[in-house]
Parts: C-alpha cells; structure tokens; sequence
C-alpha cells in the first residue's frame, strides 16, 4: 500500500510542477427568502517551484458544476392541428447548473482528448446512456437541452473572462442564478498549456436552503400531511380574517 | 423585492405576486368567481412550475372561498343539504382527478391536459354565458321578463330528496355527478370550479340564484381543500410561501371588487366576465394552435 502510493505520488510529480493555491469569496450559498442569486469571485495564485515554463503559454479553466440529476427532455410535434409532447429522451445525468470561465478562447485552452478525459465542456457533462434507443437523433435534445440552459443562465460558458496575469495570479467571478438548486457545487480549476490539463484543483462550494426555506422544505417532504394542514389553516384563517376586517370596516 | 419560493425553487418578486393577487382578487370580488382559471395561466405564465401553480391555487381558492361563505352564512343563502350532496361528489371527482393528473404527469402530457381543459371549458362556459346575457339585456330593453323552465329531464329520476332552502324536490344523482365532475376539473386545473357549478346549478337543478353562490363555496372550500391535501402529501408541489402571498392580494383585491360590482348592473357585469372568459380562452387556444418558438422542453424524470 504504502509502495503503491510512492509510486502514485512520483507519477503525479510532473503534473504539480505548477500547483493551484484558490480561494473563494465564500464556499458556501445560503438560499434565504430573500435570495436573488448570488456572485461568487474566484481568486488564486500558481505555485511551482521551478521557473515558469516558457512552452505555451498558461491557461487557466475555471468550472462550477451544480448536482447532477437525472432529466427528461422532451419534443413538441403537430398532431390533429394542436402542439403536443411526442418525443421523449431520458437523459441519465446532467447537472442543474454549469458554468465554465476560461482565460482564452475555448479552442485555445483544451483540446478534445482533455476535454474527454475530465469532462469539461458542457456537452461532456451531460450523460446520456442509451439515448440512441430512445429517439432517432438525439443530438438535437442534447443541443436542446444546452440552449434552454444556456437562455436561463443555468449553462453558462464565459471564454477569457478568467483574467489572469503573469501567469502567476487569476481571478474571475462566477455568477450564480436566482433558481438555484440545493446540494453540493463541485469546483474545479484547471491549469492548461497547449491544450494539456497540467494541474487540476478541486473543491466545492455548499448550497443550502436556510431558515424559513429550510424548515418548510423539510416540512414538506418528512410531514406532508402536517404541511397540508399547515397550509390549510393558514389559507382558513386568512379568509375568516379578511370576512372580519371587512364587517368591521362595514359597521366602523 | 425578490423572494425565493422554496418549493417551486424560483426566485420571483413579492410586489408582482401581490400584484397579481389583487387583480385577480378585484376580478372575483366583481364577479363572484374564485378567479382560479384566470390566476392558474398568469402563474404559469411568470414561470411557475405548473404542478406548484396548480396545487398552491387550490390552496389559496380555500381562503377565497372561506371568506365568501361566511358572508353568505350569515345571510342564510346556503343550501347545506345540498352543498353536502354536491361534495360528496366532489370529493369522489377530486380523487378521481389527481390519480389522472399523476398518471398523464407520468406521461408528459399533463400540460396538454390542463391547457385542454381550460380551452374547452372556457370557450364553452364563456360563449354561453356571452349568448345569455346579451339575450338578457334586450330583453330588459324591450322590457319582457324573462321565463325559466320549472321541469325538464332531470326530475323524472328516482332517489328523490326534498331540499328545503333551495324549495327543491329532485334525484340526488343530477347533483352528484355536477360534483364529481367539478371535482375532476378542480384537481386537474387548480380551479375551484365556480365558473361550471354556479351555471349547473341554476340551469341544470333549478336552484334559486340566491343560493347557488353560497352553496357553491360552501362546496368548494372541502374540495379544493382535500385537493391541497391530496397535492401535498402526494406530489409535495403546494407552496405555502407562494399561496400566502397571493392570498394577501387576494382579501384586498377582492373587497375592492365588490365595492365595484355592487355599482354595475348585473347583465353588464356576466357580459364583462363573459368576455374576460374568451380572451383567456382564446390566448391559450392560440398557445395550442400556433408553433412553439422552442419546440423542446426540459421536465424531472419520469414525470417526479
């Protein structure tokens, strides 16, 4: 075991010649009542500790991905003269919420083989197992799915918005939507030159429901039936208040 | 002012719900309607999912509903006998609509549904109601009043049942099925069902029209109420933030209607309503009719 992880860590040793050293402006996102989407700034430095490579130049890959769950896309088609869902493609994972900031132009920062390898883009992050049985083309859903997302802000790819100087230090700021998802947003980073991943530095950031949002979420899913109710008393009192109100202002 | 709605899982501002409450609120308390299918649309339209709009309207029908059948108790035009034939019924129908909801949600298809039912529904209620009341008032002009048939088909069935605030002598399966029916639609649309059960019930069963408001909220408050129940412990989609905000709308807009509707005469009034009916019809027919600018749409797998 412990020959196995030398062995590793020599392997490693070339790919951490230069090493990410990140930080954020906060790693965690509280959805309050509130909440109306949130900036997260992206900061960090590049350390090695031999001179800087002079090779292609550094590139630096920023991605957020929020949980992956699996969805369903559909097509509308004209039948008997109305629009109406034909089609169907299950799709097994794709996440709620990618963004990706790069330093260059896409075509300048990865190459297809890295791209593949560590499912950058936001085609590779959208698994699809056995679409081909269900529709005939479902590179049109795929593409579908990605420009509904892309038109709500959900998929997000914003080229040279890393700035990075030197080749020592970045920064970029990520913009995360009002609609947001619970649950745990991996974080990457990702140090290219000439298209070849050399470092990868991986963290995430939390998105929780808190307070109000939290307890009637919960409410919601461990007692239904309360929430029912809960909710029934309230739309209840709401109308014998108002009923009230407006005798009391009638007789006043 | 945003406020993040945490079972829909959109952010969406206060002031517009508020907004929205009133109007719709306005519009009821003018017409005497829950506003359900008028509110339903808007809240689909503002980019609530539709399961959570359909579930919290049903929701926030109940307080429409409960402050309404107070005033009407306190005046004594509530046919409880009655009301509790038709919610039979209706609690039959309700169950029946949201085990059809779930299993077209399955399907992809509960959109369609919905839409469906609201096309045809309101364009049939609407073009009715639109006929009747221009009828009535050139019969007001030209000043002969107006004759109401006191037997058809409906009183030769058998289980008869003496209704006495409604001075009626009829089968109890006419209103029975008048229930189920509403029940089906108020779960499957997230309406209350006024807009079918106050027609039913004056040109179907013969009540006097003084009752059939009362009765009818009277009616719907259990059925829209048993939806939000069957809504939230099944599907978990009747948001509470969402409700309580159109609900507030709601009590004002509607005290503010009445204030109006009280100075408009009552053809005027269903002509006005008759009218407001088709264009909702109409916008949602077009939906159906002309092409999608964007022919896919993302939905949860396998329809939970």
């Amino acid at each position: 075991m412990r020959w196995l992880l030398l062995i590793l860590t020599l392997l490693a040793a070339p790919l951490r010649a230069e090493e990410v050293v990140l930080g954020l402006s906060q790693d965690q996102v509280s959805i309050s009542t509130n909440f109306d989407g949130s900036e997260i700034i992206l900061y960090g430095a590049i350390k090695r500790e031999a001179p800087i490579p002079q090779e292609d130049p550094l590139q630096v890959v920023v991605t957020i991905s929020g949980p992956q769950a699996p969805i369903t896309v559909r097509r509308k088609d004209r039948v008997l003269g109305i629009w109406v869902n034909t089609e169907a493609m299950d799709v097994s994972a794709a996440p709620s919420f990618y963004a990706i900031a790069t330093s260059a132009p896409w075509g300048e920062v990865l190459n297809e083989a890295d791209d593949l390898r560590h499912n950058v883009s936001i085609p590779r992050r959208i698994r699809s197992v056995g679409a081909w049985s269900q529709v005939a083309n479902p590179q049109n859903f795929i593409d579908a799915l990605v420009r509904i997302r892309m038109d709500n802000g959900l998929y997000v790819l914003a080229e040279s918005a890393v700035d990075l100087r030197e080749s020592t230090l970045f920064n970029t700021a990520i913009q995360m939507p009002a609609n947001l998802t619970e649950g745990e947003y991996a974080t990457r980073v990702f140090l290219t030159r000439g298209g070849k991943v050399v470092s990868k530095y991986e963290t995430s950031i939390e998105v929780r429901k808190v307070g109000l949002e939290r307890w009637l979420y919960n409410l919601s899913r461990q007692q239904p039936l309360l929430y029912g109710l809960l909710s029934l008393t309230i739309a209840i009192a709401a109308g014998w208040g108002a009923s009230a109100a407006f005798r009391l202002m009638r007789s006043g | 002012m945003q406020i993040y709605l945490p079972i829909a899982e959109v952010s969406v501002n206060a002031f517009l719900l508020l907004g929205l409450g009133g109007m719709v609120g306005v519009l009821s308390g003018m017409f005497g309607v829950g506003g359900g299918f008028l509110m339903t649309p808007l809240l689909f339209f503002i980019g609530i999912p539709p399961a959570v709009a359909v579930a919290t309207e049903a929701n926030q029908i109940v307080a429409s509903s409960f402050s309404g059948v107070l005033a009407h108790l306190r005046r004594k035009t509530v046919d409880l006998k009655m009301g509790t034939v038709l919610l039979i019924g209706g609690l039959i129908g309700a169950a029946l609509g949201v085990a059809v909801f779930n299993y077209l949600k399955s399907l992809g298809q509960v959109d369609l549904l919905v839409k469906l039912c609201y096309v045809v529904f309101l364009g049939v209620i609407g073009s009715l109601m639109f006929v009747e009341s221009l009828n009535a008032i050139r019969k007001t002009r030209s000043g002969s009043a107006p004759k109401r048939k006191k037997h058809n088909w409906v009183h030769g069935l058998p289980f008869k049942m003496r209704f006495r605030t409604s001075g009626l002598y009829i089968s109890v399966i006419p209103p029975i099925i008048v229930g189920i029916l509403v029940g089906i639609l108020a779960a499957i649309m997230g309406v209350g069902g006024g807009f079918i059960m106050v027609p039913a019930m004056i040109y179907l069963l013969g009540m006097p029209t003084k009752v059939v408001v009362g009765t009818s909220l009277f009616q719907i408050i259990f059925v829209t109420g048993f939806t939000t129940m069957l809504h939230a412990t099944t599907n978990y989609t009747v948001d509470i933030v969402l409700a309580v905000l159109l609900l507030i709308g709601g009590v004002v807009g509607a005290q503010v209607g009445t204030v109006i509707g009280a100075k408009l005469k009552a053809e005027q009034l269903r002509i006005l309503l008759a009218l407001m009916v088709l264009v909702v019809c109409g916008k949602l027919a077009l939906d159906l009719l002309i092409q999608p600018g964007e022919l896919f749409s993302i939905g949860a797998a396998g329809g939970h």
